[in-house]
């Protein structure tokens, strides 16, 4: 066969994990974005706006660590173990945030208490993914003759990990920001509209500062980067997203579009992953293990490829199905609470 | 300050506690999807309002269980890479496709349908909200399909072979390591163990509201309760005959583990090998201590004949018997209360047919006493056949202590603590959140309640007229709260 099933399955996890953070990312800005609308109303508005749909955007997650598992069990073995702390406190993060989606209905008492867990489970949830994300770029330490992680239990501690855990929340928040300029209106949208700008240029600050600061991590980025193709494959994206920024901008507030802010937003974050691919390309645990060597077998490739071929169509088919059918604005009164 | 077995039994206890928590929400969940579904049908066909206000019932103590079910389902599909990564290594060439199946088929379908369960029944029209409540009940059974197939293998490993270098599961046969040889008993017995568990709590809450309204009025109550005693009357002897099979099945294929379960220490080369009913395990001494049994009643059970001849633990080496006393105990809780299962299914039909079904207050008291049983016996059975499978966690090729993540114990101890307090918070008060639910009879309100839950639009299936009307105007226990 000509076609290289590894590559294959690095592309799909890769697109599990983007769709991962476009779609939870969405929601966990909105949720922290909780803690700046105080209002009853505005908050039972934000939260209804995805409560049909963060159950199926949290699964993405859960495809991005399976399918690491299923195509790539070495990387799988060899990252886990290594961020250990981010990923524990990412896991009891999203439990807090999942369950307050249910439990603020169901009690008036408690209310406060699980818009609290929302704001603060979203927050470490994210901050724990961007921290994740910059622990693995920064390298990860292993001992290949025992196929486990070698490193200590807070490498992945860093400057550099801390900022991009900080700038993932940035990211989330954007894209949360412009998720409800689509879906609500009147006073909530305005504020919404004006947050978006803040947050949009942290999150552009944040791309320029990683992407500046990850060349000089790793030799291997260094060379990828500025040398040859990849400095112009650089320079590209880099272009790329000012000009999607510029867009995103004008159309928030000088065109005053409603959906356009949210498509160029996560616009921007597909830009954000192409750079990370570039940089990080082949490896799956930079600079030790490249996507072959921690590669599942030839049959395990082929015996989920085809299922992977037929459901994922079928998966994106209802999951947009869900999304058309609680399209456009937000009734205040909705729910099934 | 801590050495690897430390770290090992500290994810051990992780392990065990996370996935108990976890285990309950789906055993629970998968049944209640199914009586959704089958609630939602009946109405549609006409069969009466009733069966529309259960739906509506049972539906918002569906959507906080399955919360709780999915946010301690991503902990458990992360903890093989955090504590178990040599586990991942090595076994994850073969079990990690059919867990990637699990989640492409199952989770993202109950998922993607769920919110539509939920939130558009006026958005898209009862027949296609029909549709999405069916597929969110076979997207559970897809999901315990995979789930058990995969757990099944890792007690009757098939279909792989190692590799010598990197000491890697390779799959040869994915057909048969999928449809592995306990795969079909042990899906058979966990489904329907997830649907007797339904059953009895939605018996035990029909109960529950029956008991506390004089003459039983309340026609939801009274409908819930029938249906889960005819689930009761008919499914647990099922579940009695399938448990018998699959004790077969452990027998042929993990012997020591069915050892345990029985207590049988010594062999029995001679036949008549006593089914003990009591007894006190003693590993240290390899015996049973106070030992009362059925003389000859195990081997008639495990090898049909009186005289058939049963090995004991004595014939394992000591390195590979499970801790007995674990096995032993969990195992008769589970059949005992499978047991008590099928009593109160007897009970139930002859209530009926004496006519008493609503009215008998002790059958009701059982009920509700019964009522989390479904919930005990399926964690006692994944006790039984979890540390029956000790000490390895690939039976006989992989053990556990040799699977574990090269851990600190301060590391895994530190996230276990964590993982305790975080659980009994948030599923505390989950638990709360469906007991006060569960405590509010369905028809609670007057006229006003039954207004709201007329159907906007039918989508050309007429409801059929009300069968039991609201009569009942009992307290609300709480104010919705919106």
């Amino acid at each position: 066969m000509n076609v290289d099933l590894t590559v294959v399955w690095a592309f799909l996890i890769a697109f599990a994990v983007f769709a991962y953070v476009v779609l939870d990312g969405f929601d966990l800005g909105l949720g922290m974005l909780f803690a700046v609308a105080p209002e009853r109303r505005d908050r039972d508005v934000m939260m209804n706006s995805v409560a049909p749909v963060w159950d199926g955007n949290e699964t993405w997650l859960v495809l991005g660590g399976g399918g690491l598992f299923a195509a790539f069990p070495l990387a799988y073995a060899l990252v886990l173990p290594a961020l250990y702390a981010p990923i524990i406190a990412m896991l009891l993060a999203l439990i807090f945030r999942g369950v307050a989606f249910e439990f603020r209905w169901r009690t008036e008492r408690w209310r406060g208490v699980w818009d609290f867990a929302f704001i603060s489970g979203s927050a470490m949830a994210s901050f724990a993914q961007g921290v994740a994300l910059g622990a693995l770029l920064q390298g990860i330490e292993v001992d290949m003759t025992a196929r486990s992680y070698a490193g200590g239990w807070f490498d992945w501690l860093t400057p550099f990990s801390i900022v991009t855990g900080i700038a993932v929340m940035a990211g989330y928040c954007l894209l949360g920001a412009t998720w409800l300029v689509m879906k609500t209106e009147g006073d909530l949208q305005d504020r919404m509209r004006r947050l978006a700008w803040p947050f949009g240029l942290a999150t552009l600050g944040f791309i320029g500062i990683v992407s500046l600061w990850t060349p000089f991590l790793q030799d291997g980025y260094y060379n990828r980067w500025f040398t040859g193709w990849g400095l112009a494959l650089a320079v590209g994206v880099g272009a790329a997203v000012l000009l999607v920024a510029w867009g995103m901008f004008t159309s928030l507030t000088v065109h005053r579009h409603e959906y356009r802010p949210f498509l160029q937003a996560i616009a921007l974050f597909a830009l954000c992953f192409v750079g990370l691919g570039i940089a990080m390309w082949p490896y799956v645990v930079p600079v030790e293990v490249t996507i072959w060597d921690a590669a599942a077998p030839e049959k395990s490739q082929v015996f989920m490829l085809i299922g992977a071929v037929v459901l994922i169509p079928l998966i994106l088919g209802y999951t947009a199905y869900a999304y058309w059918i609680f399209r456009g604005k937000i009734d205040p009164d909705a729910g099934y609470h | 300050m801590f050495d690897h077995a430390d770290a090992v039994l500290l994810a051990r206890i992780q392990f065990a506690f996370t996935v108990s928590f976890h285990f309950l929400f789906p055993a629970f969940s998968i049944g209640l999807a199914s009586y959704l579904a089958v609630l939602n049908g009946l109405w549609l066909a006409g069969y009466g309002q009733v069966y529309r206000v259960l739906f509506d019932y049972w539906k918002k103590i569906f959507a906080l269980v399955f919360a709780m079910g999915v946010v301690s389902g991503i902990v458990m599909s992360y903890q093989f890479g955090t504590n178990w990564s040599v586990f991942s290594d090595k076994a994850g060439p073969v079990i990690g496709a059919p867990m990637a199946y699990e989640v492409l088929s199952a989770f993202f379908l109950e998922a993607g349908f769920l919110g539509i369960m939920l939130f558009g029944r006026e958005r898209v029209g009862n027949a296609l909200h029909m549709v999405a409540t069916a597929v969110v009940a076979v997207g559970t059974l897809l999901s315990a399909f995979w789930i058990l197939s995969v757990n099944s293998w890792m007690h009757t490993p098939a279909g792989f072979t190692i590799d010598a270098v990197t000491g890697q599961f390779l799959p040869t046969n994915f057909w048969e390591s999928i449809f592995n040889p306990s795969f079909p008993y042990r899906l058979a017995h966990t489904v329907t163990a997830a649907y007797l568990t339904t059953a009895f709590i939605v018996g035990g809450v029909g109960a529950w509201h029956l008991l506390r309204r004089t003459a039983g009025d309340n026609p939801g109550a009274r409908r819930m309760f029938s249906m889960a005693m005819w689930m009761a009357a008919f499914v647990a002897p099922i579940q009695v005959f399938i448990g018998d099979l699959h004790g077969l099945n452990t027998m042929e294929h993990q012997p020591q583990k069915v050892m345990a379960m029985e207590g049988h220490y010594e062999s029995h080369p001679e036949g008549w090998a006593p089914l003990y009913l009591f007894g006190i395990p003693n590993d240290a001494e390899q015996r049973l201590d106070y030992a009362f049994g059925i003389p000859g009643a195990s081997s008639l059970i495990l090898g049909h004949s009186l005289s058939a001849p049963l090995a004991g633990l004595d014939t394992i080496p000591d390195d590979e018997q499970p801790p007995v006393a674990i096995v032993f105990w969990s195992f008769r809780i589970m059949v005992g209360l499978g047991l008590l299962m099928v009593a109160v299914g007897i009970w139930s039909l002859f209530a009926r047919w004496r006519g008493t079904l609503y009215t008998s207050r002790p059958l009701h008291r059982f009920a509700v006493a019964m009522g989390p049983s479904g919930l005990v016996a399926v964690l006692a059975g994944w006790v039984t056949t979890e540390v029956g499978r000790q000490p390895y966690t690939i039976w006989g090729l992989l053990r556990t202590a040799d699977s574990a993540a090269p851990l600190d114990a301060s590391a895994v101890g530190a996230s276990l603590i964590a993982f305790v307090v975080v659980y009994f918070i948030v599923f505390g008060a989950g638990t709360f959140y469906v007991l006060r639910l569960m405590a509010k009879a369905p028809f609670t309100g007057g006229p006003d309640d039954w207004e709201t839950r007329a159907p906007i639009r039918t989508a050309g299936i007429a409801p059929g007229p009300a069968q039991g009307t609201p009569t009942e105007h009992g307290p609300k226990i709480e104010e919705e709260t919106r």
